[in-house]
C-alpha cells in the first residue's frame, strides 16, 4: 500500500517537474525548419548554412529536418493541422504555392521584399513564390531539367556531337544499343510519382504540346500529347529506354547513370556534380557532358524542358514569423547561395552578371559547366499550371502515363480519362 | 494525498478500489483523449464536404461521401487488389508459418538458432523492411536480378516493378517475408503446449503422420490459428507503409491498396470528408472480417481440455 502511494506521489512530482520544463523554457527562439533531402543540395550544406546561422544569431535556434521530395507535401499539410503549427519555415515546390496560398498556411510576406530583392532575383524565380499578385516566400531554388550524356558512350559508337533533337537521340541510342555498348541507352524518370511529370512535360513541351491551354482546360490529351506518350512507349518497345525507368525517380536515374549503364539521362542540376565530380558515388566522373535538352522535330521550338523551382515559406500561425523571416533572408542571400552553388544556383540574376559570373563558376568545379548551361537552357523552361488542385490533378495524370506505358490502357484513352478528371477538379 | 488519508473508514478493499481507479485513471484519461475521440472526430467529418486547410467551413454531406465513395469503381478495384493482397499473404504466412512452426517443434539440430534467427525479420520495422526490398528488387542494381543472373536463372536482369500485377506479388513476398515469423512462433508456442499423450495414442492406434497431424495436431491448434489470423489479417488488410516504400502504388496503381488510397485521398489530395468516410469503411470491412473468423474458426464446444 505504502509502495502503491509513494508511485502515486512520484508520478504526481514528475509531472509537475515536467510541466515546469515546459514553462522555464527562456533560452533562444527555436525556428523548425522542414526541407527536402533529395535533389538538391545535399544534407551536409544545408546544416553548415544552419550552423552559420545560429552561430551569427545566438538569440535563435534554428532546428532543420529533411524528408524525400515526395514525402515533404504530406508532411506540410499534416504538420499544419497542429497548432501552432509543427514547422515555421518549410520548403514549398512551385506547384503546390496555389494550394498553401488558398488554404492559409502561408504567410504573405510581400512587405518584406525590398526593391533590391525585386530587382535582382530573376522574375522567373518570383513567379514561383507569387500567388495572385501576393509573395508568400523566398525563392530558393531554380532548377530545371538538364541533358546529361556519356562522351565516352559516344566516342566508343562513333558519335561526335550529343543530339539536338529527340529523332537524332533515338537514332544514336540505336547505334550505341546496335553496339552493344550498353543494354539501354536512356535512363528516365517515368516512376508514378511527380518525377513522372515532369520528363512528360519535357517532352511535351518539346513536341509543341502543352499541359493546359490559355483558359487553363486540360490541352495534354490532344494529338500532340497523343504522339509524345506514344513516343514514350515506343521507346521503351524499342529497348532504348531502360524498361524500368516506370518505376524510377530522379535518384534510380543518377544511380544508373553513374555506373555507366546508360548514355543519355535528364536530371537537375544536382547530379552534374555528383556524377562527374563525386567518385564515392559514381564510375563515370571525367566522362560526362551537358547539352540543350532536345526536342522534337516538328515541335516548332530548339529546346524544351521542365522549370522544376521551389521557395522557402513561413506558416502564417506561427509564433516566430519574424525570426523564421531572418533565417529565410540569410539562406536565399546572394553570398549564401554563391557560396553553396554547387548542386543549386543562385536566383540572383546579379550573380550571373559581370564580375560576379566569373566568381560564380569559380567556387566549385561543376559551376565551370552548371552556370553556362543555366543561362543557355533557362529560356526554354515551362512551368506546371499553379492550380489548387494540382496533387490530385497530377496524381491522375501520373496515373494515365503509367497506365499507357503498362499498356493497360492506350495513350488516347489514358489522356482523355486524365482530361476528364482534371475538369472535374476545376468545378 | 490528503483525501486518500482521511478516508481511513473505508475497508480496504474499497480504499484498494478508489487507489485502483486513481492508478488507471491517466491511462483511460490517455486511451480515451488519443483513440476515441479522433474515432469519433474522424466520424463526424465523413459526414462534411471538409478539405485541408485553415479557417474552412465544412458542407454537411450527410451520406454523401460513402454513396459516393460505393459509386466509385475506383474504390471497388482498390477493395479487390486489398483482398487478394490479404488473401496471398496471409494464406502463404500461415501454410509456411506452420511448416516452419511443426519444424521448430520437431527439434531438429540447430532447432535454437533457427527460432532466434526467425524473430529478425519480424522484428525489422516496416519501413526498414520495405526500402531493403525495393533495393532487392531495383532492375539495375538490385540483389533478386544478381543472384537470378549468377544462377543461370535469367540471362538478362529483369525490370520487377514495371508491371502492375508482378509488383503487387512482389510486395506480397515483402510482406511475407516480413510477417512469416509471427505465425510461425505463436503457432510452435501453441504447439509445445500440446499434449503428447493423443498423438501417441492415435499412433498407437496405427494413424499415419498424415492423419495424426489432420485429424489430432491441427483441431488443436485452431485457437492458436484463429489469433494469428485474425491478427494477421486485420493487419493486411489495413497495409500501407510498405506499399509506400517500394512501389507509392504503382505501377498505374497496381499495389494501391484501401489504406494507401485513404492516405492519397486525405493527406495527398486533402479531401479529409472523402478520406474519413474511407477509414470508417475499413474499420467496418475489418471488423467484418473478425466476425467472420471468430464464427467459423472459434468452437468453444469442441474443446479438448
Amino acid at each position: 500500500m505504502k509502495t502503491v502511494l509513494r508511485l502515486f506521489a512520484f508520478v504526481i512530482v514528475l509531472s509537475l517537474i515536467l510541466a515546469g520544463c515546459q514553462q522555464a523554457e527562456q533560452g533562444p527562439a527555436t525556428v523548425r525548419v522542414l526541407a527536402m533531402e533529395q535533389a538538391g543540395p545535399t544534407v551536409d550544406e544545408m546544416n553548415s548554412i544552419v550552423a552559420e546561422f545560429n552561430e551569427e544569431n545566438p538569440n535563435v535556434e534554428v532546428v532543420i529536418e529533411y524528408v524525400s521530395y515526395d514525402a515533404l507535401h504530406d508532411k506540410i499539410t499534416t504538420a499544419m493541422a497542429s497548432s501552432p503549427p509543427a514547422y515555421d519555415v518549410f520548403l514549398v515546390d512551385d506547384i503546390w504555392y496555389a494550394e498553401f496560398a488558398d488554404a492559409g498556411y502561408i504567410w504573405d510576406v510581400s512587405d518584406k521584399i525590398t526593391p533590391e530583392m525585386q530587382e535582382n532575383i530573376f522574375d522567373a524565380a518570383w513567379d514561383i513564390t507569387v500567388v495572385q499578385g501576393k509573395t508568400y516566400g523566398m525563392p530558393w531554388l531554380l532548377d530545371q531539367k538538364y541533358f546529361y550524356y556519356n562522351e565516352e558512350i559516344l566516342n566508343q559508337a562513333g558519335i561526335t556531337e550529343p543530339p539536338k533533337t529527340w529523332e537524332e537521340m533515338v537514332e544514336q541510342a540505336k547505334v550505341i544499343k546496335d553496339q552493344g555498348i550498353v543494354e539501354y541507352p536512356i535512363v528516365w524518370s517515368w516512376g508514378q510519382y511527380e518525377a513522372a511529370i515532369c520528363d512528360w512535360v519535357t517532352l511535351l513541351y518539346g513536341n509543341g504540346g502543352s499541359l493546359v491551354d490559355d483558359a487553363g482546360n486540360p490541352a495534354f490529351n490532344d494529338a500532340k500529347g497523343v504522339e509524345t506518350l506514344t513516343w514514350m512507349l515506343q521507346s521503351i518497345d524499342d529497348g532504348i529506354t531502360n524498361p524500368a525507368s516506370v518505376s524510377y525517380v530522379e535518384e534510380d536515374v543518377r544511380n544508373v547513370f553513374s555506373q555507366g549503364k546508360a548514355a543519355f539521362a535528364t536530371n537537375w542540376v544536382y547530379m552534374y556534380d555528383l556524377v562527374n565530380f563525386n567518385e564515392d558515388e559514381s564510375q563515370v566522373t571525367g566522362k560526362i557532358k551537358m547539352s540543350l535538352m532536345p526536342a522534337f522535330e516538328g515541335g516548332g521550338v530548339v529546346s524544351a524542358t521542365q522549370d522544376g523551382s521551389m521557395g522557402f515559406s513561413i506558416a502564417a500561425e506561427s509564433p516566430a514569423k519574424e525570426v523564421a523571416w531572418d533565417y529565410i533572408e540569410y539562406l536565399t542571400s546572394e553570398d549564401v547561395q554563391n557560396r553553396y552553388s554547387a548542386h543549386l544556383l543562385p536566383i540572383w540574376k546579379t550573380s550571373f552578371q559581370g564580375e560576379q559570373l566569373e566568381t560564380l563558376m569559380g567556387y566549385t568545379e561543376s559551376n565551370k559547366t552548371t552556370v553556362p548551361m543555366f543561362s543557355e537552357q533557362f529560356p526554354y523552361s515551362y512551368v506546371r499550371p499553379k492550380v489548387t488542385f494540382y496533387p490530385e490533378a497530377s496524381k491522375a495524370l501520373q496515373l494515365a502515363l503509367q497506365e499507357a506505358l503498362t499498356k493497360s490502357k492506350s495513350p488516347q484513352q489514358a489522356l482523355d480519362d486524365a482530361a476528364t478528371k482534371w475538369v472535374s477538379f476545376m468545378e | 494525498m490528503a483525501a486518500l488519508r482521511g478516508k481511513t473508514s473505508l475497508t480496504l478493499r474499497q480504499r484498494d478500489t478508489i487507489i485502483g481507479l486513481l492508478l488507471i485513471a491517466p491511462s483511460l484519461v490517455i486511451i480515451f483523449g488519443i483513440v476515441l475521440q479522433p474515432i469519433l472526430s474522424t466520424l463526424y467529418l465523413s459526414f462534411f464536404d471538409a478539405d485541408l486547410g485553415l479557417g474552412r467551413t465544412n458542407i454537411f454531406l450527410g451520406l454523401g461521401n460513402y454513396l459516393d465513395l460505393l459509386a466509385d469503381p475506383v474504390f471497388w478495384e482498390t477493395i479487390q487488389r486489398t483482398l487478394y493482397f490479404t488473401l496471398v499473404s496471409v494464406g502463404v504466412e500461415l501454410v509456411l508459418g506452420l511448416g516452419i512452426a511443426q519444424l521448430i517443434h520437431a527439434h531438429p539440430p540447430g532447432w535454437r538458432i533457427l527460432r532466434a534467427s526467425l524473430i529478425i525479420p519480424w522484428a525489422v520495422p516496416t519501413i526498414v523492411n520495405g526500402t531493403m526490398w525495393r533495393w532487392i528488387y531495383n532492375a539495375d542494381y538490385g540483389a533478386l536480378n544478381g543472384l537470378l543472373l549468377q544462377l543461370g536463372i535469367i540471362d538478362k536482369y529483369i525490370p520487377w516493378l514495371t508491371k502492375p500485377f508482378t509488383a503487387m506479388n512482389l510486395v506480397i513476398l515483402a510482406d511475407i517475408w516480413h510477417s512469416v515469423p509471427f505465425i510461425a512462433l505463436i503457432l510452435q508456442a501453441a504447439l509445445a503446449t500440446l499434449p503428447e499423450e493423443l498423438e501417441e495414442a492415435a499412433e498407437v492406434d496405427g494413424a499415419t503422420p498424415w492423419q495424426r497431424f489432420w485429424f489430432v495436431r491441427l483441431p488443436l491448434l485452431r485457437a492458436a490459428i484463429l489469433v494469428a489470423l485474425v491478427i494477421r489479417t486485420v493487419e493486411a488488410f489495413r497495409v500501407f507503409d510498405i506499399i509506400y516504400v517500394i512501389t507509392a502504388g504503382g505501377p498505374a496503381f497496381g499495389t494501391v491498396t484501401i489504406s494507401y488510397l485513404t492516405y492519397l485521398e486525405t493527406f495527398s489530395f486533402g479531401n479529409v470528408g472523402r478520406g474519413s468516410a474511407l477509414s470508417f469503411l475499413i474499420s467496418i470491412i475489418t471488423l467484418l472480417l473478425a466476425f467472420i473468423y471468430i464464427r467459423f474458426l472459434y468452437r468453444p464446444e469442441e474443446r479438448m481440455e
